[in-house]
């Protein structure tokens, strides 16, 4: 029995046998953020270092230069970079809230509610799990173009609001509570929208976060309504113009700071937000499962 | 008898409150380009004169005329695929294992750094990617190979035929620990601890039985889950060939993977019946194989 204990999942406390584990997932997880180490370092490296023949991994005297020139410099359109970065919060604000807004009420009604094409929505949004947006690219265009969203704010937001991941995570959230509460606070006079919004959201919290992290991530990373639907340049995001800043980068060396500097910024947030969230993305991912 | 009738509308209408912002947008950006790509499939569309019906001649085209598509499209697709799909598959669930053998709190800090390459946009990490694969002498594995002796010349890494496959494979893997690491993690740690003391008293007597006969038959449900994960996430990320060589076609068509080759048609020459009927070829392909994953893990009963 010792050795089961010893082995167990998911334990509570170090112990000598977790030591193999380890030294695996050590190594390995040095292996994995060495090109966010890079990116740092990079970021910070002082003119003369990003020259350096032969190249060093870390920097040896930070600078925020990169960071200063990156605010500062236009080089590649007169639009100062900041434009861009109010465009992507913007952007990516918007997305977060209305996706799980409407994932959240969707879910509900999935969930709890009886209507007429209940099971056939699930099973399409099942199916739509396996959709691989970049194929149809060039049709999405065509809608887009046609309800007149090309070159409007809006068009970065309404195409991508339905997220199927995020219906299908919060249904198998909401599922969790027990219909009976539900039934009870109905036969107590409640509305469904009281329902939803005193019962439900509360309960859903950790299901709402994780679908906020994937959504924040598809907006805030997302070039591809800036590159096709957007012809002007003032409303485009910072992701698309970190694409502008990385063409051609092998050959513009003093470029790369400033690259980097920017991919930093694409990345931190990302970060930050994954750490707050972490525990209640893991709650969530227990009921991800397709049955 | 009327009064039955009148509930059941105003159940409708109230549940039609809660979906119809999500039905509407998820028909519109999702259902509706699906069903147009399949009818411009049929016709040949310059996006100058109105589409023209052509039938299955597209689909004629792409099987027996586009040599491209044979001879580099669909074996790149095939290597890209079956390395990436599987490979980090098996890596997520690997690492997501070991992770689930540790506390807490040391977990949390080792997922974040294994997730963390993943949750980055593909652009940002192509800027970390470029200047490592630099072409130069003063790349960074160009200079570091140098120093060991093990090349004696800098090699176009991203240019090279040979090589942009091979780090499109790599960098791929790098970052393929999404959505389905995190839900194999939770499914784990949510196996029932008494299952495996069960287990035990039954004879199984190492980890390997021990993962094979408990862990996985307990979390199917998130295999599933992560593997149309996986088959989806792989045939999105065909595009770092082109940001990584900065061309499409990539050179010598030695990146190209059939997303790019749809964008070339699309994008390059304008022939959307063309690049529509790819583009179904492709949701045919991933939704038949997330079927499979489907045979493979679906709970039977």
């Amino acid at each position: 029995m010792s050795s089961i204990h010893a082995n167990k999942i998911n334990p509570t406390r170090i112990h000598r046998s977790q030591f193999k584990y380890y030294l695996f997932l050590i190594s390995l997880s040095a292996f994995m953020i060495l090109p966010i180490i890079f990116m740092f370092s990079q970021s910070l490296k002082p003119i003369n270092e990003l020259f350096l023949y032969p190249p060093r991994f870390f920097v040896e005297n930070p600078t925020f230069k990169n960071f200063y020139d990156l605010f500062n410099v236009t080089s590649v359109t007169v639009i100062p970079m900041t434009r861009f970065l109010f465009n992507s919060i913007v952007v990516t604000g918007s997305i977060v809230f209305l996706s799980i807004t409407i994932s959240a009420m969707a879910g509900f009604a999935l969930s709890k509610l009886e209507f007429k094409g209940k099971k056939l929505l699930f099973e399409v949004n099942i199916i739509a799990l396996m959709f691989v947006s970049a194929a149809v690219t060039i049709p999405r265009y065509f809608v887009v173009d046609i309800i007149g969203l090309t070159d409007n704010f809006l068009g970065h937001i309404i195409p991508v609001l339905a997220m199927p991941v995020g219906l299908f995570l919060i249904k198998q959230f909401v599922d969790q509570i027990p219909n009976e509460i539900i039934q009870s606070a109905s036969i107590d006079g409640a509305t469904n929208f009281t329902i939803f919004r005193k019962i439900v959201i509360p309960v859903i919290m950790p299901a709402m976060a994780t679908v906020s992290i994937l959504a924040f991530q598809m907006a805030w990373n997302n070039t591809e309504t800036s590159e096709i639907y957007m012809n002007k340049e003032t409303l485009r995001t910072f992701a698309f113009y970190m694409t502008t800043l990385t063409g051609n980068l092998e050959n513009k060396v003093a470029g790369q700071g400033i690259a980097a500097a920017a991919a930093l910024i694409m990345f931190v947030p990302n970060l930050i937000i994954f750490i707050f969230m972490q525990s209640r993305v893991i709650d969530t991912m227990a009921h991800s499962g397709i049955k | 008898m009327k009064m039955v009738m009148k509930k059941s509308v105003r159940r409708e209408l109230e549940a039609l409150f809660f979906v119809w912002p999500f039905v509407l947008t998820f028909v519109f950006f999702i259902v509706i380009p699906v069903i147009v790509a399949i009818y411009l499939s049929f016709t040949y569309f310059n996006t100058i004169q109105p589409p023209e019906f052509i039938g299955l001649k597209n689909y004629v085209n792409l099987l027996t005329q586009d040599n491209v598509f044979m001879m580099f499209v669909l074996p790149n697709t095939f290597k890209f695929s079956l390395i990436v799909g599987p490979g980090g598959y098996i890596l997520s669930f690997w690492l997501a294992w070991l992770l689930a053998q540790i506390p807490k709190r040391s977990r949390s800090v080792l997922t974040l750094i294994i997730y963390s390459p993943s949750m980055t946009a593909a652009v940002a990490m192509s800027v970390v990617w470029l200047v490592v694969f630099s072409g130069d002498a003063s790349g960074y594995l160009n200079s570091f190979l140098m120093g060991l002796g093990i090349i004696h010349e800098p090699i176009q890494w991203t240019q090279s035929p040979h090589y942009l496959m091979y780090i499109m494979i790599t960098v791929t893997l790098w970052n393929s620990m999404g959505i389905g690491f995190l839900a194999m993690l939770a499914g784990m740690l949510n196996v029932n601890q008494e299952l495996y003391e069960a287990g035990y008293i039954d004879g199984i007597n190492n980890r390997l039985q021990e993962v094979w006969y408990i862990t996985i038959p307990s979390m199917k449900p998130q295999m599933l889950f992560g593997a149309v994960m996986a088959v989806v996430g792989t045939f999105q990320a065909g595009d770092i060939g082109v940001t990584l060589s900065g061309s499409n076609p990539t050179p010598q068509y030695a990146g190209q993977v059939i997303v790019n080759h749809i964008a070339d048609y699309g994008f390059i020459r304008y022939d959307m019946g063309y690049a529509s009927a790819i583009s179904v070829v492709l949701l045919v392909v991933v939704y038949g194989l997330s079927k499979i994953c489907w045979r493979l893990f679906a709970e039977k009963d």
